[in-house]
């Protein structure tokens, strides 16, 4: 070993634990006499968490605080792993009236090139309102168009967008003609009534293109091979498409109507496709047959009429219970950025109708995060997940909760946001 | 122009028959007396009786708390374990009506929304489905000044005069800012933009308007009084009647109230000026996202607000809607409805009430009166609704949670005594359709 490499290897070990500090908070937090629901597991009425490195390093009823170890006594408290939001648009819409703040919808039919993570706004004032209410991470989806792009899971934290991105491409975004003809709407909220006939036609017109980046693939990596053969025209499209045609990621497939449900799940099992499923208004007439393909499904906001008037005034408020007792994995979305804050009323509505509480506390955490492979991270308070933790003084669905303290990897963030910056500014003292 | 008279005798039997079957329709609205037994009672004004039984005979609260004997032939309810409270009032929606906005011109104060309800709307099941007994359904806000509102009762299957509440305020609907000065319009090749687009324009056109009035009246005043005089002038001509400028003179007389659509501080704050000029009532102020900006001049004024919880960040003019606007003002003295502005969002008003508890630290009672007794009062029937008092109307829902839990379910909705929904009612029905569709058909033969 040379001098001047011993010098940069003394450097080295010398400058380390910096460099990890700017990555990873260093201090070790404590949340002790909290009441667990871990979600995964049985509740631990007090208990402690420890965390370290971001990760959450022990928990459970006889956990023994760390020497050094920041103590936050959370008496009183109950921790729930952070919830995540199925299908958001937050970062990408900010004013949903104002055009010029709003990024989610790419003109044109086919988009499979357009990247959701790429046009997150980071620093979107809709981002530390949902966090202070207790979600930590969310799906951020395009929409508009057959295929809208590639939606991200981001946790809600981070001083870029690339620092946001727990899974930069989460799902191809594949819309199916909606049941629905607006949000109840200013005059009343009748649906359209009859079922649009153009479902089947575009899952053809998908397989066509699917066909074509396939054929388009082969050419390529045909060409690549053998140097005597012309190389095909560059296509950003079906470029984009391959991933989710080799099943490197999944195919998020907004479909409502019970037709198109059952069309679609034939659609993917046809193509091979890893899939989820979006919206699915009317899956309560289906639900053995989504069960059975052990597709998942991210319901749409229940804060919208039953697209068609005769399912019943309450179809959207049973259709999760009717869902989650039939076996399909669900998992509730806000399917908003103004009030993607909301998550979690959603859930507890559908508790309102049937759908077991423990289950509907899953679908805005573990079922989400198994239904879009970050399990292993998050969605639940286990040793070893990333430290995303919500104190909070009751039942973390209730309206009336108040978040007292939001954890994500293991940083306390801060749940100053645009509500209460404002409210500080005018209110009188 | 004769007829034969026979056809017409039958084309009229036919009527009337028709009639009867059409009124036979609604569930059980019909007989006006019911005892709803061992439900907490959450009378709103009175506090909560942990336990005890409500009695409504022809319509109106009887009796509250304890145990009350049925009557005979009173249906009985059995509201165990869950909540009875008055129904639901949402103080500013647009349902029930066959029209909404006349948004040709800028001043409209002759259209009048009650000429145009419309009892089959569906809207009106969903609003009871979630325990909404009464709204204020209101012209919309292409104009500055819009039209007449009005007040209705959710009496599904009845004929439409029979929806109105005639003992409501008479209320004309204002209104300022993007949506009349119609920013989010693009004009057309061929058309213009429409007066006024500006803030200013709008300001200085209600202004305009009630300069206008004022003139009108003092022309009828000193017609009336020439006409009046022992040797009226010969040639004494009427003025011109107006029918814009008569809904204005009702407002400047103060028979007829405004409720205002606003936004931000400034357009709201020069609304009052306005209202102070001309010395008009300004009942409400709309939406008014910058509420907690003005909350001491809006409680100073007593000019009450119907907004919306968090519904936010749709339009510039609501980027600075916090969740805390309701519950900040009201916190702040000012008269607080939470409305729904929309057939969807009125079947969720009481959790859109809750919320102003986690924002703006209300109680639960408190927040419970933002649906309840809060409008009544804005609506100028707080004496026959909003609250669980003997003499008022038995307009009543039965919960299965508190109903400022996110939990909670409406199970029943009563108005004046007759049940107009009733969830049971409901999930047997479409149990009964489901056999039915299930089961096989007769072979052969039609029936």
């Amino acid at each position: 070993m040379t001098k001047r490499s011993l010098v940069i290897a003394l450097l080295i070990i010398i400058l380390a634990p910096f460099a990890s500090a700017q990555a990873k908070p260093d201090k070790v937090i404590a949340i002790t006499n909290v009441r667990i629901i871990p979600v995964v597991g049985a509740e631990i009425p007090k208990g402690t968490i420890v965390v370290k490195d971001g990760l959450i390093a022990g928990i459970g009823a006889d956990i023994a605080v760390p020497a050094g170890a920041e103590v936050v006594d959370a008496a009183g408290l109950r921790a729930y792993p952070g919830m995540i939001d199925g299908y958001s648009s937050l970062g990408l819409v900010e004013i949903s009236g104002v055009s010029a703040t709003v990024d989610n919808r790419e003109t044109g039919r086919i988009n499979p090139q357009a990247r959701a993570l790429e046009a997150i706004r980071y620093d979107s004032m809709h981002i530390p309102i949902a966090r202070s209410n207790g979600i930590t991470a969310a799906v951020v989806a395009p929409s508009g168009g057959l295929i809208s792009g590639v939606s991200c899971l981001v946790k809600l934290d981070g001083r870029t967008n690339r620092e946001m991105a727990v899974e930069g491409a989460a799902a191809m975004q594949i819309e199916l003609p909606g049941l629905r003809t607006g949000r109840g709407g200013f005059g009343g909220g009748r649906g359209a009534a009859q079922v649009r006939a153009d479902g089947p036609t575009l899952l053809a017109e998908l397989k066509g293109l699917f066909g074509a980046a396939r054929a388009y693939e082969k050419r390529r990596d045909a060409a690549a091979r053998n140097k005597l053969l012309a190389l095909p025209e560059f296509n950003e499209t079906y470029e984009a498409l391959l991933p989710l045609l080799k099943g490197e990621m999944p195919a998020m497939i907004s479909v409502h109507s019970e037709r198109d449900i059952r069309a679609a799940i034939q659609f993917v099992r046809e193509e091979g496709l890893k899939a989820v499923f979006y919206g699915v208004e009317q899956g309560f007439k289906a639900a053995d047959e989504l069960a059975k393909a052990g597709i998942p499904v991210v319901l749409g906001s229940l804060y919208d009429m039953p697209p068609v008037w005769e399912d019943g005034y309450d179809a959207l408020f049973r259709n999760p219970g009717i869902l989650a007792k039939a076996g399909v994995k669900i998992a509730f979305s806000s399917s908003s950025a103004s009030v993607a804050k909301d998550l979690p009323y959603h859930a507890a509505k559908a508790a309102a109708f049937g759908l077991d509480k423990a289950e509907a506390l899953k679908a805005v955490t573990i079922n989400t995060a198994e239904i879009f492979g970050v399990a292993d991270k998050m969605g639940s308070l286990e040793k070893g997940k990333a430290a995303n933790i919500v104190l909070a003084d009751d039942d973390i669905l209730e309206l009336r909760t108040n978040i007292k303290k939001v954890y994500i990897d293991g940083r306390e963030t801060d749940l100053s946001n645009r509500y209460t910056e404002l409210l500080k500014k005018f209110e009188k003292k | 122009m004769n007829k034969p008279a026979l056809p017409r005798l039958l084309t009229l039997c036919l009527l009337a028959a028709a009639a009867v079957v059409v009124s036979s329709l609604p569930a059980a609205a019909d007989s006006r007396d019911i005892l709803i037994k061992n439900g907490t009672i959450l009378t709103v004004t009175k506090g909560v009786i942990p336990k005890g039984d409500v009695l409504v005979i022809g319509g109106i609260i009887k009796q509250i708390g304890g145990t009350i004997a049925a009557p005979p032939g009173v249906r009985v309810v059995d509201a165990a374990g869950r909540y009875v409270l008055p129904g639901i009032i949402d103080s500013h929606t647009h349902i029930a009506l066959a029209g909404t906005n006349e948004g040709s011109e800028a001043i409209t104060p002759e259209a009048d929304v009650g000429t145009v309800i419309n009892a089959d709307d569906t809207a009106i099941l969903t609003a009871l489905s979630g325990g909404v007994t009464m709204v204020h359904t209101m012209h919309g806000s292409a104009n500055p000044i819009g039209g007449p509102n009005v007040v209705l009762k959710m009496k599904w299957g009845r004929p439409s005069e029979e929806l109105v509440v005639k003992e409501a305020l008479p209320t004309l609907k204002f209104a300022l800012g993007e949506n009349v000065k119609q920013s989010g319009r693009t004009v057309q090749p061929g058309q213009t933009q429409r007066y006024p687009a500006t803030r200013m324009g709008v300001n200085a056109i209600i202004r305009r308007e009630f300069e206008k009035a004022r003139n009108y009246m003092a022309q009828w005043d000193r017609y009336n009084r020439a006409a009046a005089a022992k040797n009226p002038p010969r040639n004494l001509v009427p003025p011109r009647k107006d029918l814009r400028l008569e809904v204005l003179a009702e407002v400047l007389r103060g028979e007829r109230v405004a409720r205002c659509h606003s936004y931000q501080a400034t357009e709201t704050l020069e609304f009052m000026e306005l209202a102070k000029e001309f010395g008009f009532k300004v009942q409400c102020f709309e939406h008014i996202w910058e509420g907690y900006k003005i909350a001491d001049e809006l409680a100073a004024a007593g000019i009450g607000i119907s907004v919306f919880a968090d519904s936010w960040a749709y339009k510039m003019e609501a980027a600075e809607g916090i969740a805390y606007d309701a519950g900040y003002c009201a916190k702040h003295g000012v008269l607080v409805s939470i409305n729904s502005d929309s057939g969807e969002r009125i079947r969720r008003l009481f959790n859109d009430a809750a919320k102003t508890m986690k924002y703006g630290g209300l109680t639960e009672d408190e927040a419970l009166r933002l649906v309840t007794i809060n409008p009544a009062i804005q609506l100028g029937v707080d004496k026959l609704v909003g609250s669980l008092e003997v003499g008022k109307q038995g307009d009543i829902a039965i919960f299965s949670e508190h109903p400022m839990s996110a939990y909670t379910r409406c199970d029943m909705t009563i108005i004046e005594g007759d049940v107009y929904f009733d969830r049971d009612q409901v999930l047997k029905e479409r149990e009964e359709a489901a056999k039915k569709a299930a089961a096989p058909r007769d072979k052969g033969g039609a029936s």
